[in-house]
């Protein structure tokens, strides 16, 4: 929980959200999803081109022990994947905000972005969680 | 309140992740389940396995107690120092239980059960001693509360316990496979830098289990002692660089080495014929009786409906439990055990299937079992997945 970055929007399903110049959006999942799932072994990505709605299941990540869905952030059409992850599932273990992101999305709608949690509010999240 | 064993500091201070299993507080892996596994099939690793159950079965009537409970026959165990596995059944031939039973001396067997079945077991084994202590016969039940199983398992597990205890080497090497050993331990048989802040004193002398039984498909031992000395045999075998190894290492590995696991690929509702287990089930000689075997035998007669096969999946993904498999969109059976193997790299399962009628020859090597909406296609294999490396 140490490393949340300041510049990415988060969700209470534990996806993160990075704004990109051209307007799309590229989502993984947090250090502390990753964390509680253990080591990836497999990770079903959706196919591009396909349109999904807010909290929509568009991506599957299984551990060794149990398969776990992530949700879409926001509305609109994926129109990316990392493709590394298919040989290297691990790397959203080893580097969950960076290499190991899990599609670019291209949101439909503005207005959805505003309900997503800046990492102050998810921090906070995280620690009512726990109790 | 989850249960603790005597090890679990020691889990705590290895940083281990704890969960519960069973209602026991257990380690799931100290760190990566996948690196202890590997450690397990490629050099050596150690499992507290406390949470499982001793029962002792003692008295004249042991002997006969026994064969009668049980599915495989102890009247195989020919002298003290052997050990069978076994299922127990209920009168219509499921499987209550699967555990080994180890032949101490001739009014004593030990019988290690599964945790989360320990006392179902001993409810059912005391429900069927009655019927001897009532005729006066001397039969006792007791579970123990005051010991540790540690298994000890991998390619050089016993040349590593054999360095930590050199006294053993020539003993642990002459073991073999389901033989046991009943060893004298005392203070002076650890290190003596280790010995001293342990609550072990000089003079303090216990009798270990030492069995070459196992979990894994390994190579290697299964510990069974008093719970004093546990932190101190744990201690003396990490120095000895055996590492410690959690519950998720221990289902992959068995899944690897095809063993089946309780509750999941087998329960009361399946018997040993329909789990994989026809060789555990001694229908010789045929004067001995046993519970479930008249409904055994009548399903023998009758032709086995289902059966337990390995699947290997070919394409991305991983199998898991309750997922179905089909043949040609002919609904085939479920997924009992599945997971992904750490030495294969890709996902295996276990998998309760109808038989195939003699008529559909070829036998059916390809399936396909659904996930998450999509077929994807398996290769239907007899277990185990992964065999013991000949080193």
């Amino acid at each position: 929980m140490n490393k949340m970055p300041r510049e990415l929007k988060y969700t209470q399903t534990h996806e993160w959200v990075r704004f990109e110049e051209d307007g799309s959006l590229v989502v993984g999942i947090t250090e502390h999803a990753q964390a509680q799932l253990g080591e990836l072994v497999f990770v079903d990505l959706p196919d591009i081109g396909i349109r999904v709605h807010a909290s929509d299941e568009v991506c599957v990540v299984e551990s060794v022990k149990a398969a776990s869905d992530v949700y879409s952030p926001v509305s609109g059409k994926i129109i990316e994947i990392n493709e590394d992850l298919a040989e290297s599932p691990s790397l959203v273990n080893s580097d969950p905000y960076h290499d190991g992101w899990l599609f670019r999305i291209d949101p439909d709608d503005t207005e959805e972005l505003n309900e997503l949690l800046d990492d102050q509010a998810y921090s906070e999240y995280l620690e009512e969680d726990e109790d | 309140m989850l249960k603790q064993t005597p090890l679990h500091e020691m889990h705590v201070k290895q940083h281990a992740l704890m969960v519960d299993f069973a209602g026991w507080e257990m380690p799931l892996h100290y760190g990566s389940q996948i690196e202890e596994h590997h450690a397990v099939r490629n050099d050596a690793g150690m499992f507290d396995v406390s949470h499982m159950g001793v029962v002792d079965v003692q008295g004249d009537w042991a002997y006969d107690f026994l064969r009668y409970l049980l599915a495989n026959d102890v009247g195989k165990l020919k002298s003290p120092g052997r050990a069978l596995y076994t299922c127990m059944l209920n009168e219509k031939g499921g499987v209550i239980d699967d555990l080994i039973v180890y032949f101490i001396a001739p009014t004593h067997y030990r019988l290690v059960v599964n945790a989360a079945t320990t006392e179902k077991d001993v409810r059912w084994m005391q429900q069927h001693a009655e019927e001897y202590q009532a005729k006066g016969y001397e039969l006792e039940i007791n579970l123990r509360q005051d010991t540790v199983i540690m298994a000890v398992q991998g390619p050089k597990a016993i040349e590593k316990i054999s360095q930590a205890f050199p006294q053993f080497k020539t003993m642990l090497n002459s073991l073999k496979p389901f033989r046991f050993a009943v060893v004298p331990i005392d203070a002076s048989d650890f290190p003596t830098n280790l010995a001293a802040p342990f609550s072990i004193k000089e003079g303090d002398f216990q009798f270990i289990i030492i069995a070459r039984t196992g979990y894994t498909g390994e190579d290697g031992v299964e510990i069974i002692m008093q719970k004093e000395w546990s932190v101190l045999m744990w201690t003396t075998l990490l120095k000895a660089e055996i590492s410690p190894i959690g519950l998720g290492a221990r289902d992959t590995l068995r899944l690897e080495a095809g063993l089946n696991l309780y509750g999941q690929d087998m329960d009361e509702n399946v018997t040993p014929l329909e789990s994989n287990l026809s060789w555990t089930v001694a229908f010789t000689p045929p004067d001995r009786d046993f519970i479930g075997k008249t409904a055994l035998m009548a399903d023998q007669k009758q032709g086995i409906g289902q059966q337990l096969v390995g699947l290997v999946l070919l394409d991305k993904g991983v199998l898991r439990h309750d997922q179905s498999i089909f043949a040609k969109d002919e609904f085939l059976g479920k997924i009992t055990s599945g997971s992904f193997s750490p030495t294969l790299k890709q996902s295996i399962g276990l998998a309760r299937i109808r038989v195939q009628p003699m008529s559909s020859m070829p036998p059916i090597e390809r399936c396909e079992v659904e996930i998450r909406n999509r077929r994807l296609e398996a290769k239907i294999v007899q277990p185990p997945f992964v065999r013991r490396k000949k080193l």
